[in-house]
């Protein structure tokens, strides 16, 4: 076996504590921060099904000459965001109206006049379906003087919108927090190492052993804390997913590339904070 | 293979350590450092590691100049010295085989190199019998003899020893010094610091330099050249 390796593994003999808290401590920042991801990525998942519908109604009014109609047709077709824009007659409008709405039957057939304004309905390209956007596309069919009203559901996409900001910024908060706490468990382990084997350090430097080597079983073992941190993280989304789709609601597993990317995440960072820990404390020796 | 040209060496809080310090010692010298406590022997072998890097002056050692050493380099600047100090320095936790294969394994050694190697040493040594034991389960002469067997691990060029009997009785000290007389013969060259005067003075066939306050105040070679001129 590899010095590094050999000692990287006695090092978490050594010490058992200081090295479980790390990997804990490491899990616990990605558990919150993979939290967030299942809830991001489902409230991506919802936010795409309701997209899918996302439609502007422009209700015209009865004065809209036919020529109007072609020439604003026309137009809101050819805005960049707008994929369809469907012609909603009167008569249509009213013969949805009595089919949707049976109880209400005879009193749509017994009117004089169809009450029922004739609309468009634009429907959003993909990729276009923000809130900013339909509202750019709202606000530009509602310029029309031959236009009425202009309905979009804007206030529960900016409510979806918004959770999903709320959600990222407390993930990335309480993540943050998590990640504050490994990085300065993982430096307190290489420091008490360092201390504990400062004799045997002092002699590799004493014959000649270059820093690299006398770095590397601390980074090896940043880097495997990291990586079970990471595997931990993983195991714990994957529970919370299991737990909250049996007992609350049905949600979706995360895409696999995002697990790799927890543990590589989690690799990462146990590789990066050892290193700067040993670069500072190996100075002092 | 050691020059010392003008070198001064100041600390911030102890004032002046070496105080235009020339010194030159050449391959298969053997050389003994006295001087009092403080005179800067220590610190005339911190400056030869590199360990530490003259106010003034330049230390060269084997190809390697301070003016012009990176950090990157000095491990294979150590790898050309062995180094024994008075307290040993063997990690307590590692047999003596251990401890002497450690200095190889550490500097990349291939691995089917290191136990015949370590054998070898711990036979020159005289402590073929004592592979398996610990610091701890050895007398100080011994102690001494593992930590010559790791200086000399890495085949350095020079063995720098900072009063290497200085914590042995007369009988060990004697034994380890005939030690560094016998490898000495086989042409390693050899700087001792030691306050040991007795020990000097039994061997008058080596060199003598002299530290005093930082500066050398006697060269026993100089001395020899001096007398030669008169």
């Amino acid at each position: 076996m590899p010095y590094a390796l050999r000692e990287a593994l006695s090092a978490f003999r050594r010490t058992p504590l200081l090295t479980a808290l790390s990997v804990i401590a490491i899990a616990f920042a990605l558990f919150v921060i993979g939290l967030f991801g299942l809830t991001a990525f489902n409230i991506r998942r919802a936010i795409e099904k309701v997209e899918e519908k996302v439609e502007i109604v422009a209700y015209l009014t009865d004065e809209m000459t036919a020529a109007q109609l072609q020439t604003s047709r026309a137009e809101i077709a050819a805005l960049p965001q707008v994929a369809e824009v469907r012609h909603v007659t009167k008569m249509e409008a009213l013969a949805t109206a009595m089919a949707e709405m049976q109880e209400f039957k005879d009193v749509f057939s017994d009117l004089e006049n169809n009450p029922l304004p004739a609309s468009f309905e634009v429907s959003m390209k993909p990729g276009s379906r923000s809130p900013e956007q339909v509202e750019r596309v709202a606000k530009r069919i509602q310029a029309y003087p031959f236009v009425e009203d202009v309905r979009y559901g804007r206030d529960w996409l900016n409510t979806i919108f918004m959770l999903r900001r709320i959600a990222g910024g407390v993930a990335m908060v309480i993540g943050g927090a998590f990640a504050l706490v490994a990085a300065i468990v993982i430096a307190t382990a290489v420091r008490i190492t360092v201390f504990a084997r400062r004799e045997e350090i002092g002699i590799m430097r004493l014959v000649g052993a270059t820093d690299g080597f006398v770095q590397s079983p601390f980074l090896l073992e940043g880097l495997m804390s990291g990586l079970l941190g990471g595997l931990l993280a993983a195991v714990l989304t994957w529970g919370s997913y299991r737990v909250l789709g049996s007992t609350m609601f049905q949600v979706e597993w995360l895409p696999s590339q995002w697990i790799v990317l927890t543990v590589l995440a989690g690799t990462g960072f146990g590789l990066i904070s050892s290193l700067v820990a040993v670069r500072r404390h190996l100075g002092q020796v | 293979m050691i020059r010392l040209t003008s070198v001064y060496k100041e600390y911030p809080r102890s004032g002046t350590a070496l105080r235009d310090v020339t010194l030159h010692v050449n391959k298969g010298e053997l050389v003994f450092l006295t001087g009092h406590s403080g005179a800067g022997k220590s610190t005339v072998l911190g400056l030869i590691q590199m360990a530490d890097l003259p106010t003034a002056g330049e230390v060269r050692v084997s190809g390697f100049s301070s003016n012009l050493i990176r950090r990157r380099e000095i491990p294979l600047l150590r790898r050309k010295l062995g180094v024994v100090f008075q307290d040993f320095r063997l990690l307590r936790d590692r047999t003596a085989e251990e401890n002497i294969a450690f200095a190889l394994e550490v500097t990349g050694a291939k691995r089917s190199t290191i136990a015949p190697r370590v054998n070898r040493l711990l036979a020159q040594v005289g402590l073929a019998h004592k592979a398996r034991a610990c610091p701890d389960e050895l007398s100080g002469g011994e102690r001494q003899r593992v930590a010559v067997a790791r200086a000399l691990a890495n085949e350095p060029l020079v063995l720098l020893a900072d009063e290497p009997t200085g914590n042995l009785d007369e009988w060990a000290a004697k034994g380890v010094f005939e030690l560094f007389r016998e490898i000495n013969s086989m042409g390693m060259t050899i700087l001792m610091a030691t306050h040991d005067l007795a020990l000097v003075r039994a061997h008058p066939e080596y060199r003598v330099v002299e530290l005093a306050q930082g500066s050398i105040v006697y060269d026993s070679a100089a001395a020899a050249l001096e007398a030669e001129r008169v």
